[in-house]
């Protein structure tokens, strides 16, 4: 299968690549790892005029710790994340999902930034970015600006990036003491795309009671979710099998899963509803051994 | 040809260049313009690994990148395997263990358990799946595949007991 011709264009540091795009505008488009973008050009569902391939750019690859904070790069992939000894220790929830994220070949070249861009209702990363409190850093022509996660996912497949921006950074604040995460993904097979995903980081204070918690969501509505209802109720209160109950029959209020392939409406929510308890007791267990 | 640029790459050490539209798949700069048939087009869409190859050094589906993005890189199919008539040692374990009936998956099998191989030089069973659950096999339900690439990393043990005995005769 063949895509629509088009224009490869390969620049070589950001200025150069924010230029081209901007030459095309809407028909421009970036092209990281390819493991989104090519699949739907070849079905045709994407039609870009012209490609501007960032892989070439120096210093977008990277994990570097500061202040408290991990920064990942454009062009850091899943398999760079799934290995490192630094995303390891510091943000393990991470290290969990790099190794359920589709499979060897697409970790070794897609990338955590494409993968946000991408916006897939089903992802894997979003719920994570999500559920740390993440924060993505955009260029474009006209400068710089720092978007919430939590803010970036606005419709399926859509995100706040403009035409001709570009999101350089994820920075992601590292968790302190008493703190624990786990990403739960369910799969109908090795490689897929979730049914559904919870990724919960949560801190607990000294007396066990949940001091903070962020939860996101994949394959729970049209984009990436962040459960704060959920979050709300479990704040301030102590993790047992009654609180988590009711967290996800709350849960069940606040989420409207797409009927597909993977499941229906009604059977996406009840194995949201599960692995919700599941996540959060693990991770409640895993900030008590930390 | 609209658009089209000049690309050369390294394929198993050799270079190839040639003029290629930028929605040339790398698949099929590999069969077609390189003449190298043995990697192989299972579904085109990304989902069964038969296109595995190795781009400098990590292994992707090549129906999945445009040949434009291998330009001046190093890309190993399964006709860099075997060297002066030789067979690798995991092409001979694959025979050994029966580990294809039709063929059609193993190039892109035996690129992915190289991969996971030099990762993981002694995997365990789960390993082993988890490193080709991007490779779909029609025929042979895995088994002799995971025992075939289990086997090769005891092979390579077995080989490194003997050479220091025969080192003393
Ligand atoms: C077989 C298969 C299985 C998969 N399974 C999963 C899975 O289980 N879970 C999952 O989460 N994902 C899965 N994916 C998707 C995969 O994770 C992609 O790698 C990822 O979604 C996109 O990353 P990329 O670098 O390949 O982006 P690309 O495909 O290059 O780009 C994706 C989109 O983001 C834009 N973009 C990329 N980088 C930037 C940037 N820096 N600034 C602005 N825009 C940018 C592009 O223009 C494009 O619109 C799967 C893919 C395949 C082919
Ligand atoms: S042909 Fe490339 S993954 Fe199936
Ligand atoms: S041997 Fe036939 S598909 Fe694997």
């Amino acid at each position: 299968m063949y895509s629509v011709p088009f224009d490869y264009l390969c620049a070589h540091n950001i200025q150069e690549a924010l230029k081209l795009l901007s030459e095309y505008g809407e028909e421009g488009r970036v092209i990281a790892g390819g493991q989104s973008l090519i699949p739907l050009m070849k079905l045709r569902l994407a039609r870009p005029k012209c490609l501007v391939d960032i892989k070439r750019v120096p210093g977008l690859s990277f994990i570097n710790k500061e202040n408290g904070h991990l920064k990942v790069g454009a062009l850091t992939t899943h398999r760079e994340l799934g290995v490192s000894d630094l995303i390891r220790s510091d943000l393990p929830i991470m290290h969990e999902a790099a190794q359920v994220i589709a499979d060897p070949q697409v970790r070794n070249l897609g990338t955590l930034v494409g993968a946000l861009c991408q916006a897939e209702p089903s992802g894997d990363w979003a719920p994570v970015v999500l559920a740390l409190g993440g924060r993505l850093k955009c260029v474009g022509q006209k400068g710089e600006r720092v978007l919430e996660a939590k803010e970036f996912f606005v419709d399926a497949y859509t995100t706040l990036l403009q035409p001709g921006e570009i999101l350089t950074e994820v920075n992601l604040p590292i968790p302190g003491a008493r703190a624990g995460g786990a990403y739960l993904k369910v799969q109908r097979r090795a490689g897929d795309f979730a049914v559904a995903g919870v990724a919960v980081q949560l801190t607990l204070d000294e007396a066990g009671l949940c001091k903070d918690i962020g939860i996101g969501l994949s394959g729970a509505g049209l984009t990436p979710l962040r459960a704060v209802a959920v979050e709300e109720l479990l704040r301030g209160r102590r993790i047992s099998a009654e609180i988590l109950e009711e967290a996800s029959r709350c849960l069940a209020g606040s989420v409207d899963p797409i009927s597909d392939l993977r499941g229906s409406s009604k059977y996406k929510t009840d194995v949201l509803k599960v692995t919700l308890k599941r996540a959060v007791q693990l991770a409640a267990s895993r900030s008590k051994r930390s | 040809m609209p658009n089209s640029k000049r690309i050369e790459m390294k394929i198993n050490g050799e270079s190839y260049a040639a003029e290629v539209e930028p929605r040339l798949l790398l698949v099929d700069f590999l069969r077609v313009n390189a003449r190298l048939t043995g990697t192989h087009v299972g579904c085109d869409t990304s989902n069964c690994g038969a296109c595995t190859v190795m781009l400098d050094g990590l292994t992707v589906k090549s129906c999945t990148v445009f040949a434009v993005q291998a330009d001046g890189r190093e890309i190993f199919t399964v006709e860099g395997l075997s060297k002066d008539g030789k067979l690798h040692p995991i092409q001979e374990s694959f025979r050994d263990h029966h580990a294809l009936q039709c063929g059609y998956c193993t190039p892109g099998m035996m690129l992915s358990s190289l991969f996971l191989l030099s990762n993981k030089p002694n995997p365990t069973e789960e390993e082993v799946r988890k490193g080709i659950s991007g490779n779909i096999c029609l025929c042979t339900g895995y088994q002799h595949i995971v025992n075939a690439v289990l086997d090769v990393a005891k092979r390579g043990q077995r080989q490194q007991k003997k050479r220091p005995r025969s080192g003393k005769n």
